[in-house]
C-alpha cells in the first residue's frame, strides 16, 4: 500500500532493493525465522475520517474520572503552575533536536546548565548529569557504575525496603550485565543495619542501594551508613524522590556516593505514568563514570560564555565496547518542566511545598487513626507518605473512596493502605476523606 | 620524530618499561603521546591491584581518542603517579619522565617478549 505521505515511489523502492540485491521488501527480513513471522492480516478496524476520530477520543475521554489523589509510591500528584506547559510547549523546546551542535543550541544547553546546578545542590552532591530516563533507570545506572568504579567486585546490596517497581528494574539491568544482587533484610519497616554490616564484609561488594524515603514512606536514619560502605570499599546509591529534598537531609548529608531519583515531583504531571525525568549526581571522583551527558561552561573563541555538551565521549564515540552504560541521552523536555519548576518557587518555594505535603499526611495521618478503622504499623517517622492497617475489606474501601472521587491510597496488601498527601489536597479534602472512613463503607 | 630512549623495554601497544630492580615504571611512549594528541584525563589502578602482561590496566583519554592502558608486565602495583590525576597534560610535557604506575614485577623473564629502543623505533615507522 502506498500512500502520497510515504516519500518513495514503488520505482524507487525497487531501485534502491536492486542495489542491495533484494528482489521484493521482505526480501530484506529474510533472517528472521518463518515461524515467528506474522503471516495473517492485521486485525484493525476500519479508518475514520478526522471528525470520527474526534468523536471517538470524546467519548474515550469522558469515561476518566478526575480523583483526588491520596496516593503516591513513587509518582505524586504535585501542581504544575499554569506557565510550565506554556513555556516547554514552544516550538524552540517541544521540537528542538539533541544540542550537539553547541553553536545552535545555546538555549537547550544553558537550561540542562541550570538544571545540572539546581540538582547538584538540592541533593548536595558534586556533579550531576543532565538527566536520564527515569528514577528506576537511574537507579540501576548506579548500580552498574558502582561495579565499574568497582573494578572486580560485582556484588551490589539493595535494602529490603526499596520500592518493588525500582528494585525490578534494577534486577534487569543486573541480570544482563552479570551483576550480583542481594537484598539487605528489613526490621520494622527499616533497613537492618547490621544485616547490611554482616553482608558487607563478606567482601567483592561495589555498592549499596538505599532508599530516602523508604518505600514505605519512612524517612530511615542512615547515620554511619556512608562509613560502612567505604570502608568495605563499597559505594553508596540513595534513591530519593527530588522534591522530598527541599526538607530532608540531602544525599550528600549521607554521604552517599551517587544519588538517583525522579524529578516527577518537581511538578511533572503524573501523566499516566510518564513521560517523566531521572537525575543522576555523584561525587567528581566519579564523574567520568556516570551515564549520560553532562553539559559544562566555557568561553568560546570570543571569550564569550558558552555552553557545550562534556565528557560524554566514553559513551557514545570511542571505547564504546568499554563503556558502563549504553545511555547518551538526556530525558530534556521533563527536564526542562523540572527546571522552571524549580527556577519559579525557588528554594522556599520548594521547602513550603513540602512542608505542606508533610502537614496534609500528618493531619491525615492521625486524623485516621483516630476513626478507630485504622492502626499504626511502623512506629517510625515519616514525609507525606505512610502505611496504616484497615479493620475492614480494603478493596470495598478504595472502591468507596473512587465512588466519591477519591483515590484513597495505595493497597499494599490485603489489609494495608499507604496514603500519600501532596500541598495540592486542602484541609477540606482531607476531612472529606476521614469523614467516609468514618461512616464506613455501605 | 618521536623520542625514543636506550635502555627501555617497549611493548606493541606502545607502553615502556623502565626496570629498577624487580620493580618497573610503566607509562607511555612520547610516539603514543603524540598520536594521541592533548592528554585530558588518565584512568589510574589502584595501589595494590594485581596486573597482568596483557591486559588492561587504565585507560589515557586525549581529546580526540581515548586508548586502553595494556600492561607489558604481570605484578603488583606499588605506586601510582597521582600528579596525573590534576595534571594529565605532562604526559604530552615529557611521557618518559611522568610514568603512569611503579611495578613490582612477578616475572622479570616477561621482559623478554618486549622490545628494545632499535626495534621500537623500527616498529613506529612501520
Amino acid at each position: 500500500m502506498t500512500f502520497k505521505f510515504f516519500p518513495h515511489t514503488n520505482e524507487e523502492e525497487f531501485s534502491m532493493l536492486d542495489k542491495v540485491g533484494a528482489k521484493y521488501r521482505e526480501d530484506l527480513f529474510a533472517d528472521i525465522p518463518e515461524s515467528i513471522k506474522f503471516k495473517n492480516d492485521y486485525d484493525l478496524p476500519w479508518s475514520m475520517s478526522e471528525i470520527e476520530i474526534r468523536q471517538f477520543f470524546d467519548k474515550l475521554g469522558k469515561k476518566n474520572k478526575q480523583l483526588k489523589v491520596f496516593a503516591g509510591a513513587g509518582v505524586y500528584d504535585h501542581y504544575t503552575p499554569a506557565i510550565i506547559p506554556s513555556l516547554i510547549e514552544r516550538s524552540e523546546f517541544l521540537t528542538s533536536y539533541t544540542p550537539y551542535q553547541a553553536e545552535i543550541s545555546q538555549g537547550t544547553l544553558h537550561y540542562i546548565f541550570e538544571y545540572q546546578s539546581m540538582m547538584a545542590e538540592l541533593t548536595d552532591m558534586d556533579v550531576s548529569n543532565a538527566s536520564i530516563y527515569d528514577g528506576t533507570t537511574a537507579t540501576a545506572e548506579a548500580v552498574l557504575m558502582a561495579v565499574a568504579a568497582g573494578k572486580r567486585c560485582n556484588k551490589v546490596l539493595v535494602s529490603s525496603t526499596i520500592d518493588p517497581k525500582i528494585l525490578k528494574v534494577v534486577n534487569t539491568y543486573a541480570h544482563f550485565h552479570g551483576v550480583n544482587i542481594e537484598m539487605i533484610d528489613a526490621k520494622d519497616g527499616v533497613t537492618d543495619k547490621e544485616d547490611l554490616k554482616n553482608k558487607i564484609s563478606t567482601g567483592s561488594v561495589a555498592g549499596v542501594v538505599i532508599q530516602q524515603p523508604n518505600y514505605y514512606g519512612i524517612v530511615e536514619d542512615y547515620s554511619g551508613y556512608a562509613d560502612t560502605c567505604h570502608e568495605n570499599k563499597a559505594l553508596l546509591i540513595m534513591n530519593s524522590v527530588a522534591a522530598d529534598l527541599a526538607v530532608l537531609k540531602s544525599p550528600g548529608q549521607w554521604g552517599a556516593d551517587i544519588a538517583v531519583g525522579d524529578c516527577q515531583s518537581l511538578g511533572i504531571p503524573m501523566n499516566f505514568g510518564g513521560p517523566y525525568a531521572g537525575y543522576m549526581c555523584c561525587t567528581e571522583k566519579l564523574t567520568r563514570k556516570m551515564p549520560g551527558r553532562i553539559v559544562g561552561m566555557t568561553k568560546d573563541n570570543r571569550g564569550q560564555r558558552a555552553f557545550v555538551l562534556t565528557l560524554q565521549a566514553r559513551e557514545q564515540h570511542i571505547r564504546r565496547q568499554k563503556a558502563t552504560s549504553n545511555i547518551c541521552s538526556n530525558e530534556s523536555l521533563m527536564t526542562l518542566s523540572a527546571t522552571i519548576y524549580m527556577s519559579l518557587l525557588g528554594k522556599i518555594g520548594l521547602y513550603e511545598a513540602a512542608e505542606l505535603s508533610y502537614g496534609g499526611a500528618h493531619y491525615l495521618y492521625e486524623g485516621l487513626l483516630r476513626t478507630g478503622h485504622f492502626t499504626k504499623i511502623f512506629d517510625a517517622p515519616f514525609f507525606n507518605e505512610f502505611c496504616v492497617k484497615y479493620d475492614g475489606d480494603v478493596d470495598e474501601l478504595q472502591q468507596m473512596f473512587i465512588k466519591n472521587g477519591i483515590m484513597g491510597g495505595f493497597k499494599i496488601d490485603e489489609t494495608t493502605l499507604m496514603f500519600a498527601v501532596t500541598e495540592k489536597r486542602t484541609k477540606d479534602e482531607i476531612d472529606m476523606l476521614i469523614n467516609l472512613v468514618k461512616e464506613g463503607v455501605r | 620524530m618521536a623520542k625514543v630512549i636506550e635502555g627501555l623495554y617497549y611493548s606493541e601497544s606502545h607502553e615502556f618499561v623502565r626496570v629498577e630492580g624487580n620493580c618497573c615504571y610503566i607509562g607511555i611512549t612520547d610516539y603514543a603521546q603524540n598520536a594521541l594528541g592533548n592528554v585530558v584525563y588518565v584512568d589510574l589502578p589502584d595501589e595494590d591491584e594485581e596486573i597482568t602482561a596483557g591486559e588492561e590496566f587504565g585507560a589515557v583519554e586525549s581529546v580526540k581518542a581515548a586508548s586502553d592502558l595494556n600492561s607489558p608486565i604481570s605484578g603488583t602495583v606499588i605506586e601510582v603517579n597521582n600528579a596525573l590525576e590534576n595534571n594529565p597534560e605532562l604526559i604530552n610535557k615529557d611521557a618518559f619522565e611522568n610514568w603512569i604506575i611503579k611495578v613490582e614485577m612477578s616475572d622479570k623473564s616477561e621482559l623478554e617478549n618486549l622490545m628494545d629502543a632499535k626495534t621500537y623505533e623500527e616498529f613506529c615507522i612501520k
